[in-house]
């Protein structure tokens, strides 16, 4: 660990100086998006970054996901290192053609002469009752297709640290942020920097069941195991930091030692990554089971506007406490 | 005692004849059964890519369409490579995964081989913007035809140029037929240099059947660019003589519509202007014929990629050591 003296942060400014330091560090990096210049982001996440940089490294783009993403594209062919923000994971959907059928398969489909060192940043997740077309878990979506890099900073050290690492990435990397955590506070080394963005993280160590998920309900999962402890039943929860790849090799480490298996995910579970992890945990770490593989996902719903629906679609700590308190055997659990 | 034609005529000639023949190798090469997947023809609109690729450098870029074989020909890619692609060999110039759709070469900056109609434009104002912040003054052409002018990346793309002014030249090759729907029955304003000037943009019309017309009207075009005025459109007045591709049957148009267009056929346009008598004609066809026989000779004798191979190229192979700590 390091011993570098701690500051206070926020989930936001952590991103925003990752975001500066790539752009003081490389001169081919830039940034382009919606809003991200004078407005300074729809999250503020690049606030003061226009002055600091001027107007061509930190480009507003048109409302013309398809045109600026493809151009990210273009630009990173031609030598340019972009990061390109769309506002909402919504909006991605109308640059799908450029992700999906340009960026994803450019390397293969050539042979492997070209590749596409771009970052597309983009807000995730529901919980600010924005409802059912800003509000979706869509990167479950985006983690089916070869050729494409998933991650999602949890924390202020991922917020922080994956950014460079993606820049570096020779291929195109798709970095989520949940819109619920700009505001999470917290303590940050002073010499925060890059991390890997290779290896799922072990956020709280537990012998008697493994929760798996990335994202905003790390919190939401945490708090599920505090309630878990107190009836000693120990959590391990991982955060995946990386939906694809997927570090199975962590998951089935902790699976063939606790022996039983719950994931959290904010997507819908029809055809979604929770069912992906539990299809591998199944295929490869079934006799180590103790129970069945279980899940807590999203109601299948578009997110509802008002608060008391948007929590209830949600998977929250209580149905958490119960999906495990089911796995457990009589005589723990009771 | 008439003039002999010039060596640049004769040049232009036999760059639209390379991909007449090559085309018409591929037809008969497809119907032999070796090549497959969708395969569409460029004959009849040759004089487009070979009269826009006389004013590009070799360090500007090209982005092309599904239909590309005759701008990757004429862009310099060896009949060789571009042959052995069309087989799915991999000796080809994507190593056999893209097929005929699919063509790339980053040596030769030709940036495919799109089959999402206007899908490449997107990207092509990309290598704009690259060009422009690093300060180098290269053109990247991007051909598309008149079907994608209804798409919407069509027009974030030809706003997003002409509001960054980026050295894009759009080259919009207007053969009249979205696969079978006539640009009549798809675009409520047909005047495509007017469309293209509601965005700021200088844009200008031309005969694609006369090389000679498409190349000074694409020089001027790519001047514009190369000076620093933002991006240009050049709308090319083409036809496909062939099918869509291999499927169509063509109910869609008369024959006599077809035989109209033939008349100016613009190998034979050329050819008569130029003063190339049979002879000639005989003389530079026996060379081509020579170098697509060469051609299929390779692609025969090129090689299937190992299936072992199947997922390389999916991602970059990984470099030596922790990403992290190369970050550092």
């Amino acid at each position: 660990m390091s011993a570098a003296p701690a500051k206070r942060t926020t989930y936001r400014e952590a991103v925003r100086e990752a975001i500066r330091e790539a752009l003081l560090r490389d001169p081919r990096v830039f940034m382009m998006g919606e809003d991200v210049g004078r407005y300074g982001g729809a999250y503020a996440v690049s606030k003061g970054l226009l002055a600091e940089f001027g107007p061509e490294r930190m480009r507003d783009t048109p409302l013309s996901e398809s045109a600026f993403v493809g151009a990210g594209i273009g630009a990173a062919l031609g030598g340019a290192r972009p990061i390109v923000e769309i506002m909402t994971v919504n909006f991605s959907l109308l640059a799908l053609d450029q992700i999906v059928n340009n960026a994803a398969t450019l390397r293969h489909m050539s042979g492997g002469q070209l590749s596409v060192p771009l970052v597309i940043r983009m807000a995730t997740g529901a919980g600010r009752q924005l409802a059912a077309q800003h509000a979706h878990s869509l990167e479950g979506w985006f983690a089916h297709v070869p050729g494409l890099r998933i991650v999602v900073p949890a924390t202020l050290a991922d917020a922080r640290g994956m950014l460079w690492t993606a820049l570096e990435d020779p291929d195109p990397v798709l970095m989520f942020e949940h819109q619920t955590l700009y505001n999470m506070e917290g303590e940050l080394a002073e010499d925060a920097g890059p991390v890997d963005i290779d290896r799922a993280a072990v956020r709280r160590p537990g012998g008697d069941v493994t929760l798996i998920t990335y994202g905003a309900t790390l919190y939401t999962t945490l708090a599920a195991a505090e309630t878990l402890a107190a009836e000693r039943i120990e959590s391990e929860v991982i955060d995946l930091r990386t939906l694809r790849p997927l570090d199975m090799e962590t998951i089935f480490a902790s699976v063939r030692k606790t022996r039983r298996v719950v994931v959290i995910d904010e997507g819908w579970r029809s055809g979604s990554l929770s069912a992906e992890i539990l299809a591998r945990v199944a295929e490869s770490a079934f006799y180590d089971l103790d129970a069945p593989v279980a899940r807590v996902c999203s109601a299948e719903v578009p997110i509802p506007y008002p608060k008391h629906l948007e929590d209830a679609a949600l998977p929250q700590a209580p149905a958490i406490v119960e999906a495990v308190r089911a796995l457990m055997p009589a005589s723990v659990s009771r | 005692m008439t003039t002999p034609p010039s060596d640049h005529a004769v040049h232009l000639l036999r760059e639209m004849l390379r991909i007449r023949r090559f085309e018409e190798k591929c037809a008969e090469l497809y119907s032999a059964g070796q090549i497959r997947g969708f395969l569409h023809l460029y004959i009849g609109e040759e004089a487009v890519a070979v009269g826009v690729m006389q004013a590009l450098t070799p360090d500007d870029a090209v982005v092309a369409t599904y239909r590309e074989h005759g701008h990757a020909l004429a862009r310099g890619i060896a009949a060789n490579a571009l042959m052995a692609e069309m087989f799915g060999k991999q000796e080809g110039c994507s190593g056999g995964r893209g097929g005929s759709m699919h063509v790339f070469d980053a040596a030769a900056r030709f940036y495919g081989g799109n089959a999402i109609v206007a899908g490449g434009l997107p990207v092509a104002v990309g290598l704009a913007l690259a060009d422009a912040l690093a300060g180098r003054r290269r053109v990247t052409t991007c051909f598309f035809g008149d079907g994608a002018v209804a798409e919407g990346e069509f027009h974030e793309s030809m706003n997003l140029a002409a509001l960054w002014k980026l050295p894009v030249l759009f080259l919009c090759e207007n053969n009249l037929y979205a696969m079978g729907t006539h640009i009549e029955r798809a675009l409520s304003q047909q005047d495509l240099p007017a469309k293209a000037r509601t965005y700021g943009m200088p844009a200008d019309s031309v005969d694609g059947m006369d090389v000679l017309a498409v190349e000074e009207a694409a020089g001027q075009a790519v001047a514009s660019v190369r000076a620093g005025n933002g991006p240009f459109f050049l709308e090319a007045r083409t036809y496909r003589f062939r099918a869509h591709s291999m499927f169509d049957a063509e109910l869609y148009r008369d024959k006599a519509e077809v035989e109209a267009w033939k008349t100016r056929d613009p190998l034979r346009l050329l050819q008569d202007r130029s003063l190339v008598d049979a002879a000639g004609f005989a003389a530079i066809d026996a060379g081509v014929l020579l170098e697509i026989a060469d051609a299929v000779a390779c692609a025969e004798a090129g090689t299937w990629e190992p299936i072992a191979h199947l997922t390389r190229d999916v991602y970059t192979p990984a470099l030596e050591g922790p990403r992290e700590r190369r970050a550092r």
